[in-house]
């Protein structure tokens, strides 16, 4: 739809960790883990967890469905694989917005 | 062809790739199962026969997606392949099992395994759904790209398996004695480096599913629905409890009938005198009060082992890791929480998949909080000796009412536990919950039986090596010493358990315990049920005639029959609980404290149920 009117909730590109059941996207960057605890893992952690995942640049991220409560945590098919991941780390995910 | 021994092979795969079923496929009956030195990862091997006559040793490792292991079981599969495990010399060869449908993720751990310089076989399991859907795959290309050859198989229906086993024999031969390990844990650039080599793998060998799987999505899209997913899950659970009451009944009455037949023969053979005491009060009747949850045991763990085979386990903790996470913990606990309603010990050993080991002690120390079925003797008992069989509002029985909110406390408490431990203890950020939801498929008959046999006959055998025992123990000592001439009540007060129970008496006086309920605790320390057989013991010995739950409605007062169902919602009355924890957490510190802390709940719920009891005039 090249004449749709842009909604300023479909921003691109976006961060999976906001992502809601439907939006579609290319990886264009896996990050490191924000500023968590120190005692836990560390952020390089998360990236290497995203990664063997299958959350890679270039992989298709698809948001299947939301948990029941506070939509936390989220189901995607990344290169047709399902994962289910909590927002907090889907936050290091972001994608460039594809059209449905 | 003359083989001076017999080679290794070790399987090594994502989870969910159907690595057991290959397993189970390729050595048949002739598997042995056992623990792991020190740590109580499961470890599965057995011999397969080749056509040839020659023998391979295959190992089972836990699956997982990388070497870099997380999780014990992980860390276990790691080890294994680098033959870093004391007394377990490193594989001759690896087989990389792969699910032929979902490529992507277990190319990029074939890569990894290919730098540890050991020979590889990629074997392409469930090619018979690829088919199917229509993905098609070039062997050819794709061994020539990974550099080991491939083959493919169907577990299930047993074939391909003799391809695989020649072809894993053949790389066997050409392995060096000991193979230059290559492997270091891989930086995040070379993470990104093999899944790029492994996507253009998978361009160049791989088309597309044609027809590809739609169940999967149908099914996800109610099974995970906000509501509908919600309702679906509870009323699984309900179905679940459901039938462990009802649906075992019948042959819980049959096991009964039987022990009872057994005892009467016994009485009629046997000349009279201690010998029939012994084997009638203490050993069937003992083993029969806890061989009768046998039933109700193997259909909990039916529906477990039925709702981890067909995929929808995972799905369960994600609809329950939000409800989870508040109390802080993890989304996978879900799994061995529920197993733990079967039984404490299964359930702590499945936290093994918890990556974390924060969340995996919280999930360790909740877990036997959890209503085990060696509770549910005891409860039934003291439920239908003390709650009057009567309706409430006409429909729900008041029984089980009380039933239903002694699982309520546990839960509750449960969640309770896990809350302070996250709010008090281990303050800071929560774990990462990630997770594969794998493709539902369903259930392999062969599989459950097989499990559910496994069991069946743990739990017969614990009856054996520890129940057994503990009777006559407590036969022995509620029979002797004798009383002198003319003394006067019952024989049993001047035995060695009685004088213990009155000693003990003042301490448990404050929560409504007789020195008979204080007996019976004694050996229902070792396991919880035994308290059922302990009391029968108790009172037969001490002369009172009829069924137990007569006995107790005349003994008992509600205010005691209730502070003893509250102290028994928390005691941490079980051995074999407390040596599993030991042995998950390498060391005394964690089970002294499981015991500690849950001791302490079971006193003060007592105490307050018992004087609250007595105040209410329920006395």
């Amino acid at each position: 739809m090249p004449n749709a009117v842009p909604d300023p909730e479909r921003t691109n590109p976006f961060i999976l960790g906001e992502a809601h059941p439907g939006d579609l996207g290319v990886i264009i960057k896996v990050r490191t883990g924000g500023d968590r605890d120190p005692d836990e893992l560390t952020a390089r952690e998360i990236e290497l967890r995203l990664l063997e995942f299958g959350f890679v640049e270039g992989a298709r991220v698809e948001v299947l469905h939301e948990g029941p409560i506070g939509g936390d945590p989220i189901a995607v098919r990344v290169d047709g694989i399902r994962i289910a991941l909590r927002r907090a780390e889907a936050m290091n995910v972001i994608l460039k917005r594809e059209a449905a | 062809m003359t083989p001076t021994r017999i080679a290794t092979v070790a399987l090594v795969g994502n989870p969910n790739c159907g690595k057991t079923a290959l397993f189970n496929a390729l050595t048949g009956g002739r598997q042995k199962v056992a623990n792991y030195a020190g740590v109580t990862v499961e470890r599965k091997e057995g011999l397969a026969n080749l056509p040839t006559g020659r023998q391979l040793r295959i190992l089972d490792l836990p699956g997982t997606y990388s070497l870099r292991a997380r999780s014990p079981d992980e860390v276990i599969t790691r080890d294994a392949v680098l033959g870093r495990l004391a007394g377990e010399p490193p594989p001759d060869v690896i087989i990389c099992v792969a699910d032929a449908t979902n490529l992507g993720l277990v190319l990029r751990l074939a890569l990894e395994l290919k730098t540890t310089g050991l020979p590889m076989v990629f074997v392409l399991n469930m090619i018979d759904i690829a088919e199917r859907q229509g993905i098609e795959i070039d062997v050819e290309a794709l061994s020539r790209e990974l550099g080991a050859p491939v083959t493919a198989t169907v577990a299930t229906r047993k074939k391909g398996l003799e391809a695989l086993l020649e072809l894993a024999a053949t790389q066997a031969d050409g392995s060096s004695a000991t193979p230059p390990s290559g492997w270091r844990e891989p930086a995040a650039s070379e993470v990104r480096v093999a899944h790029r080599q492994a996507r253009d793998l998978m361009r160049t060998a791989v088309r597309p599913p044609s027809r590809p799987d739609t169940l999967t999505g149908r099914l996800d899209s109610l099974l995970l629905h906000p509501v509908g997913g919600v309702a679906v899950l509870l009323g699984l659970l309900f179905l679940m409890f459901q039938a462990v009451f009802t649906w075992a009944a019948p042959a819980q009455d049959l096991i009964e009938a039987g022990f009872a037949a057994l005892g009467v023969g016994a009485e009629a053979i046997l000349p009279d005198g201690w010998m029939t005491g012994l084997v009638v009060d203490g050993l069937i009747a003992g083993v029969g009060s806890v061989l009768v949850f046998l039933p109700q045991i193997l259909i909990l763990f039916l529906f477990i082992l039925l709702l981890e085979d067909s995929g929808y386990m995972a799905r369960a903790a994600f609809l329950m890791d939000r409800i989870m996470g508040g109390a802080g913990l993890h989304g996978r606990a879900f799994i061995p929480l529920l197993s733990s309603f079967a039984c404490a010990v299964p359930g702590i050993m499945s936290t093994r998949v918890i990556d974390s080991r924060r969340d995996r002690l919280t999930t360790i120390l909740t877990a036997p909080l959890m209503t085990c079925s060696a509770r549910i003797p005891v409860y039934t008992l003291i439920i239908s000796a003390l709650i009057p069989n009567r309706t409430v509002g006409g429909v729900l029985s008041l029984q089980g009412l009380v039933m239903f909110s002694l699982y309520a406390a546990g839960i509750l408490a449960a969640l309770g536990v896990a809350f302070l431990i996250r709010k008090v203890f281990w303050r800071g950020g929560s774990e990462p919950f990630m997770m594969q939801l794998p493709d539902y498929k369903r259930p392999e008959p062969g599989n459950v039986l097989r499990n559910l046999g496994q069991k069946a006959w743990a739990f017969i055998s614990r009856a054996g090596r520890i129940i057994l025992p503990l009777m006559v123990l407590v036969w022995a000592l509620s029979s002797w010493p004798a009383p002198p001439e003319g003394a006067e009540g019952p024989d049993i007060a001047y035995s060695a358990a009685g004088r213990l129970g009155h000693w003990l008496e003042p301490i448990f006086a404050p929560i409504g315990f007789s020195w008979e309920m204080v007996v019976a605790l004694i050996p229902g320390m070792a396991a919880r049920e035994v308290a059922v057989a302990a009391l029968g013991a108790i009172y037969a010995v001490g002369g009172e005639e009829g069924a137990l739950a007569g006995i107790l409605a005349r003994q008992w007062s509600l205010a005691s029959g209730l502070a003893f169902l509250a102290w028994y919602v928390f005691a941490p009355q079980c051995v074999a609980t407390l040596a599993v924890v030991k042995r998950e957490t390498g060391g005394w510190l964690w089970p002294s404290i499981m015991f500690a802390y849950m001791l302490g709940l079971a006193y003060a719920a007592a105490f307050l149920v018992f004087q609250a009891s007595r105040a209410l005039g329920l006395a």
